[in-house]
């Protein structure tokens, strides 16, 4: 399937590919409702509570019902919004993410699309997501959600930065962009792994990933307390459920690039658990870091804007330079 | 109280069993009314005149076939009542007695021969009632008031005196031309440095307006009570807020909710009704526009 | 040139920080606020109004609801001023009962404080810790006076209900386990970069603004003034125990913070020290007539709730019910400085800056 646009196109190649799509889009949408889940009881157990416990045995079907409420509630539209644009942003927003996906390998062999240039495809496409959060922002005629789109523009927009330079230094280390080979280049045990030589990387990678998530300690833009969830206010029922299909899909896959990026992918840690199937250990590395971004969110208070931007651009850029000089060094020097 | 006292000799004159017995059974039904009361405390108060016994002591030897709790409750009450107004008949005796006597010793700045002997003469001529010991904030009082005559006007204090159950607090009442005047002297004076107010309320006596200010004394720990009285038709105290900022709130809400008008404050609005209220809600008089609200 | 406008933005009344039911009208430029104009009384219920025809035991319920997070103190208030121009006596245990609900609703009161301010922050778990741990005093309370937030527990002369048996015990156990609580608090909250970076050099003032304005409480300490009514002008059976003032230097927001933290622990100390002394038995009434009509006369009292110097100005004429009851709020006359802190800052420091001052909407429309 990895090559598939040098498959001819026939109604049976078409048909395999909208297939896989759509298995794609099933494992995604999975992953989203047991995040959700898991989110809502993990911040519980750390904040002294159950979380969700009623709906389904242990509560497992707490996301379905809410998306149930979600998409047979009302679709309100403020009479003085730009209709147009109100209805554009939340599809803006999704269509990049499902996109995002297609790239991504679970193992040698499967993936969706093995495409060369890798890493800058998930770049450009998630770019167009920050458009589609200043559009809804605009759009609904709101002061609080004008706020919100304009701070969240300005947060995407600067750390989108950091985080690609953080990359290049592994992108120095295994000379491709291709996502699989930059895998392969850290085929071995845990000390083969990019995160060790990678360090000062692999720490801005995930600070900045978490501030491209809009998730704590970065979420000024649906910060609850001040905007009053900001950019999306006026957005409810199932346009809203895409905007929070939207964040989840973008953890998913940024969970998925730090492990292919820095963990070693599907590659087993230690020589005497090799005989578990590299996807387990996939799962198993993108379930931990999962499990770290809801970790974050219960522990830490929000950052204010200006104090945002500048950590952006005065301390994980230089960070960020000063690691490709040092790996630029390194490889010279081995 | 002391409508109790007058109408007791009021209502005795309509001596007779007759008008005691349908009174008697008003008693019953409406024991809290005031004219159903005298003639319960009548029946119960233990000085009586001899002319009522017989006429009383019918309608008492029917009355316990009736008497109800309400009745029960209402001679109780005015019982105590009747003591209550007797103590503080006395109490009040007491202390304008002790008032007067301190407003001599306030009167004299430094001893001087004529003042001392009619301060010596105002004890002196005091009924029965022992002169209270001089307070202890007495020289703070008599030297504030000093102040107040010597740099702001010889008539700008009007009355002065100790409010002992709080603390023996200096209270000074100040004349509402005068007000502004003064209340700088409190915020300025090296000796008085008011720095703080701590609490500014508006008072709705029904024939005039006053307002309360408590400014105190950060540094000295010490602090006094001013009252500024104003009429109530066009109720006017100038404001403080330029001296005191604490002040601008407390003010506005005086003026919203009792209607005392603050010229010199910086804004001078509704602060807790709406802004396009009719009234003040606070006054004696209120009735509200809508009946419904 | 590009032509920029100014927003003006409305804050409330419905808003998740806006600590009740509250408005402040900003005028922003970009994200700065040029001026704010705070608009209440809407929880505004006429409780002075109300009292002018009500006696004074009927008048303890609407204290409970003026500050409602911290009934105990305003019952205290009220009853306090009615004994002091009475002259009455209170019997000594229900002096110690007075004095034990009313640290432990201060320890209540600032634990809200804090958990709803980090909220505001953006920490969403030291909410949760904050109010397990308010739990159990409000379980206590419930145990001793039937309710958990509007108390309605003291009396002109006592108290109304004695404590239950073996309450006294319980009450040390949750002092010891606070004890605890508070330094797993200081280490997850009070060390944290980001929260120091969001509060540190924020809404600052000098002594002299404060006293200017009339702060008091934590608004006043902060800044280096040492006035805590406790201490000040002792009341109740306050000048037993040993205990201190805990005093800021900068008067920023965290300045204000450590107070608080602060006198939650020396509210333990006093506890501890209060239940040690306990008396064994003793009435929890004293002698009142009744009916209680303060003789003719004026008084102010003034007592430290949490938020500051709460009064209670009382002009009676000799009779049952009051001539004139005005209550001195804290959080109202606390406010007054929010204006003038807002211009410059940010609309996040907004929120930063009012939960900082520590107000509750009930007092302040009163």
């Amino acid at each position: 399937m990895q090559r598939f646009w040098d498959d001819p196109l026939n109604w049976g190649n078409a048909g395999i590919f909208v297939a896989g799509a759509i298995a794609v889009l099933a494992v995604v949408i999975l992953f989203v409702t047991y995040a959700i889940y898991f989110e809502r009881k993990f911040i519980g157990w750390m904040q002294f509570r159950k979380g969700p416990n009623r709906v389904g045995p242990l509560g497992l079907l707490q996301t379905v019902a809410d998306v149930a409420k979600l998409l047979l509630k009302e679709d309100t539209i403020p009479s003085k919004a730009d209709r147009g644009l109100f209805i554009l942003a939340p599809v803006l927003a999704f269509v990049p993410s499902f996109a995002v996906l297609a790239f991504i390998p679970y193992g040698l062999k499967l993936q969706f699309a093995d495409l060369n240039v890798g890493f800058l495809y998930y770049i450009a496409l998630s770019g167009i997501t920050t458009i589609a959060v200043v559009v809804g922002g605009w759009a609904s005629n709101n002061k609080y959600a004008l706020l919100g789109g304009m701070r969240s523009a300005a947060q995407m927009i600067s750390y989108e930065v950091p985080l690609v330079m953080s990359v290049v230094g592994v992108v120095m280390m295994s000379g491709s962009l291709n996502l699989r080979d930059i895998v392969i280049a850290q085929e071995g045990y845990f000390w083969d792994w990019n995160f060790l030589p990678q360090i000062l990387g692999f720490g801005i990678f995930v600070i900045s990933a978490i501030s491209e998530l809009n998730r704590t300690p970065f979420d000024l833009p649906e910060a609850e307390s001040e905007l009053v969830a900001g950019y999306h206010v006026e957005y409810s029922g199932f346009r809203f459920a895409f905007f929070m299909l939207t964040e989840y899909i973008y953890v998913y896959a940024i969970a998925c690039l730090t492990t292919l990026l820095f963990l070693g992918g599907w590659n087993p840690p230690f020589p005497q658990l090799d005989f578990i199937p590299g996807l387990i250990w996939f799962f198993l590395k993108f379930a931990f870091i999962v499990f770290s971004l809801f970790w974050i969110r219960a522990t830490f208070p929000r950052l204010r804007v200006d104090q945002l931007m500048s950590l952006a651009w005065k301390v994980l850029l230089p960070l960020a330079i000063l690691n490709i000089f040092l790996t630029a060094l390194g490889i010279e020097l081995m | 109280m002391s409508e109790e006292i007058e109408n007791k000799p009021n209502a005795e004159q309509p001596s007779g069993s007759a008008p005691a017995e349908p009174v008697a059974e008003q008693a019953a039904p409406s024991p809290e009314s005031a004219p159903a009361e005298q003639p319960v405390a009548e029946q119960a108060a233990p000085a009586q005149p001899t002319a009522e016994q017989p006429a009383a002591a019918q309608p008492a030897a029917e009355a316990p076939r009736k008497e109800t709790d309400e009745e029960k409750a209402a001679r109780r009450k005015a019982a105590f009542e009747a003591k209550q107004a007797a103590k503080a008949a006395a109490a009040q005796a007491a202390a304008e007695a002790a008032k007067a006597a301190q407003q001599a010793n306030a009167a004299t700045p430094a001893a001087s021969a004529a003042p001392a002997a009619s301060a010596e003469g105002a004890p002196a001529g005091e009924p029965p009632a022992p002169p209270a010991p001089p307070s202890p904030s007495q020289p703070r009082l008599n030297r504030v008031v000093t102040l107040l005559k010597e740099l702001v006007a010889e008539d700008a204090v009007e009355e002065s005196y100790i409010n002992e159950p709080n603390d023996h607090l200096p209270t000074l009442v100040i004349k509402n031309e005068h007000w502004l005047q003064s209340a700088q002297l409190f915020r300025n004076h090296t000796e008085l440095a008011c720095n703080y107010l701590r609490n500014v309320s508006g008072v709705d006596y029904e024939t005039y307006m006053e307002v309360v200010y408590y400014p105190w004394n950060m540094d000295a720990r010490e602090g006094y009570c001013i009252k500024v009285k104003a009429d109530r038709e066009l109720p006017s105290v100038a404001s403080v807020t330029p001296i005191w900022e604490t002040a601008n709130w407390n003010e506005r809400e005086i003026y919203d909710l009792l209607g005392i008008d603050f010229p010199g404050h910086p804004d001078l609005r509704r602060i807790m009704m709406p802004d396009d209220w009719e009234g003040h809600p606070l006054r004696k008089d209120y009735v509200p526009l809508d009946p419904e609200v | 040139m590009i032509r920029t406008e100014e927003l003006l933005l409305n804050v409330g009344p419905q808003h998740p920080s806006t600590h009740g039911v509250f408005r402040i009208v900003v005028k922003l430029d970009g994200e700065i606020i040029t001026e704010a104009t705070p608009v209440m009384g809407y929880l505004h219920r006429g409780t002075e109004k109300l009292a002018e025809n009500l006696n004074y035991t009927q008048i303890i319920p609407y204290t409970d609801r003026m500050d409602y997070v911290s009934a105990m103190t305003n019952n205290y208030v009220l009853v306090h001023a009615v004994e002091k121009m009475m002259g009455l006596e209170v019997p000594e245990r229900a002096e110690y009962l007075r004095l034990i609900v009313m640290e432990l609703q201060r320890v209540a009161s600032h634990l809200v404080w804090w958990g709803t301010y980090l909220l505001d922050i953006g920490a969403l778990s030291p909410f949760l810790y904050a109010f397990s741990d308010r739990e159990r005093i409000l379980g206590l309370f419930n145990e001793l006076c039937g309710a958990r937030l509007t108390y309605n527990y003291m009396r002109v002369g006592g108290v109304k209900w004695d404590a239950p048996d073996g309450w006294i015990d319980r009450v040390k156990t949750f002092v010891k386990d606070m004890y605890v609580r508070l330094d797993e608090y200081h280490n997850l909250v009070s060390g944290n970069e980001i929260f120091l970076a969001r509060i540190k050099g924020i809404g600052q003032y000098d002594a002299k603004t404060a006293i200017e304005y009339g702060l008091s409480g934590a608004n006043l300490r902060c800044t280096g003034v040492d006035w805590d009514l406790r201490k000040a002008e002792p009341y109740s059976l306050y000048d037993r125990f040993d205990f201190d003032v805990v005093v800021g230097k900068n008067g920023d927001c965290y300045d204000r913070y450590l107070c608080r933290l602060g006198e939650i622990t020396q509210s333990l100390r006093i506890l501890e020290q209060a239940l040690e002394q306990f008396p064994g038995e003793g009435e929890t009434m004293g002698k009142v007539p009744r009916v209680i009509r303060p003789p003719a006369g004026e008084i102010y009292v003034r007592i430290e709730s949490p938020r500051g110097e709460i009064g209670c100005h009382i002009v009676s004429k000799g009779k049952a019910e009051p001539y004139r009851l005005k209550f001195r709020r804290p959080s109202f006359v606390n406010l007054q400085i929010l204006p003038k802190l807002l211009i410059g800052e940010n609309m996040t420091n907004m929120v930063t800056i009012l939960g900082g001052i520590d107000i509750v909407l009930g007092e302040v429309d009163c």
